[in-house]
C-alpha cells in the first residue's frame, strides 16, 4: 500500500462520512440574495406604512388592518423568492457534489427546520388575531433562529452563529417594541447578507 | 524502519468496504438504496460487499417494509465501530512512519 493511496482511502472517509450525514450543498449565494429580498421587503413596508418616524408604536390598529394585506403579500413574495432561489442554487450546487437533492440529509435538514418554523408561524398567527402586532419581529427572529440552530447538524455547523445573532436579534427586539421593521430589516437582510457572502468566500469558491 | 501493516484490517482492503463503513459510522442508520446512490455502484456490487461486512459481524442488516416496498437499512456493529477505528488508527501511523 502506497501513501498516495492511504492519503486517498483518508480522502474519501472524510468526504463521505461528512456527505452522507450533512446536506453541505446550500448556497452561500443563496443567503446573499435572500438578505437583499429581505431589504427590499422591509423598504416595500416602510414605504407602505407611510409613518414619520421608524417607531411604530404609535401606529393605530386601525392602520394596522388598513395596511396588512400590503404587507402580509411582501412577506409572502420575499419568503417565496428566498425559498425558490435557495431550491435552485442547492440544487445546482448538490449536482456538482454528487450528493441527492431530496435525500436522507435534506429531509432531516428540512425537518429539524420545519418544527420550530411552523411552531413559531402558529403562535404568531394566533397573537397577530389577538391584536398583539409587536410581537411578530422579535418572534419570527427567534424561531428562525431556533431552527437555525437545530439545523446546523444536519449542514454546515457555522449557521448556528447566524442562529444564535437572529436570536439574540430577536430578544433585543421584544424589548423595543416599535421599532420591529428596523430589527426585521437587520436580521433578515443584513444578517443574511453577512453569513452569506461569508459562506460564499468560504465553501462555494 | 518497520511498517505495521498487519494492523490494518484485511476486511478494509477494498475501498468500497471501508467507504460503507465510513457512511454507516457517521449515521446511526443507512438503506440500501442511499448508500448505492451515495456511492455511485451498482446493486450487485453493493449487495457483495455489504454481505462481506455482515460476514465479518461489522454491520447489522434490518429489513422492513415501507408501505409495499422493501426497505433494507444498515447500521453498524460495535465490533465493526471499533475495526474502523482501529484500522483508521493504522493508516495513520503509517502515513506517520512514511514521513520519516
Amino acid at each position: 500500500m502506497k501513501k498516495e493511496e492511504i492519503q486517498d482511502d483518508l480522502a474519501s472517509i472524510r468526504s463521505l462520512m461528512e456527505r452522507s450525514s450533512k446536506f453541505i450543498s446550500l448556497s452561500g449565494l443563496s443567503g446573499i440574495l435572500a438578505g437583499v429580498y429581505a431589504l427590499i421587503g422591509a423598504v416595500a413596508a416602510y414605504i407602505i406604512m407611510d409613518h414619520p418616524s421608524l417607531n411604530y408604536d404609535d401606529v393605530t390598529i386601525l392602520q394596522f388592518i388598513h395596511a396588512a394585506p400590503y404587507l402580509i403579500w411582501i412577506a409572502i413574495a420575499v419568503l417565496v423568492a428566498s425559498v425558490l432561489t435557495s431550491v435552485i442554487l442547492s440544487y445546482q450546487k448538490a449536482k456538482r457534489n454528487g450528493q441527492p437533492i431530496w435525500g436522507n440529509t435534506s429531509k432531516a435538514l428540512l425537518f429539524h427546520m420545519a418544527v420550530p418554523l411552523l411552531t413559531g408561524g402558529m403562535l404568531i398567527l394566533i397573537f397577530l388575531y389577538r391584536g398583539y402586532f409587536g410581537i411578530v419581529a422579535p418572534a419570527m427572529l427567534v424561531f428562525y433562529g431556533l431552527a437555525l440552530i437545530g439545523a446546523s447538524n444536519f449542514t454546515f455547523t457555522d449557521i448556528k452563529y447566524l442562529g444564535l445573532c437572529q436570536i439574540i436579534l430577536g430578544l433585543i427586539a421584544a424589548f423595543m417594541p416599535g421599532y420591529g421593521l428596523v430589527f426585521w430589516a437587520i436580521g433578515f437582510g443584513v444578517l443574511h447578507i453577512v453569513y452569506g457572502s461569508v459562506m460564499y468566500l468560504k465553501y462555494d469558491r | 524502519m518497520k511498517i505495521p501493516f498487519e494492523k490494518l484490517d484485511k476486511a478494509f482492503e477494498n475501498r468500497i468496504r471501508l467507504q460503507i463503513m465510513s457512511v454507516l459510522v457517521a449515521n446511526q442508520r443507512y438503506d440500501f438504496n442511499s448508500l448505492k446512490e451515495l456511492l455511485n455502484i451498482t446493486d450487485g456490487n453493493l449487495a457483495s460487499h455489504l454481505k462481506g461486512l455482515e460476514k465479518e459481524e461489522y454491520i447489522l442488516v434490518n429489513k422492513s417494509f415501507l408501505g409495499r416496498k422493501p426497505n433494507t437499512n444498515y447500521e453498524a456493529t460495535d465490533k465493526g465501530k471499533k475495526a474502523f477505528k482501529a484500522h483508521l488508527d493504522a493508516l495513520e501511523q503509517l502515513i506517520k512512519s512514511a514521513k520519516n
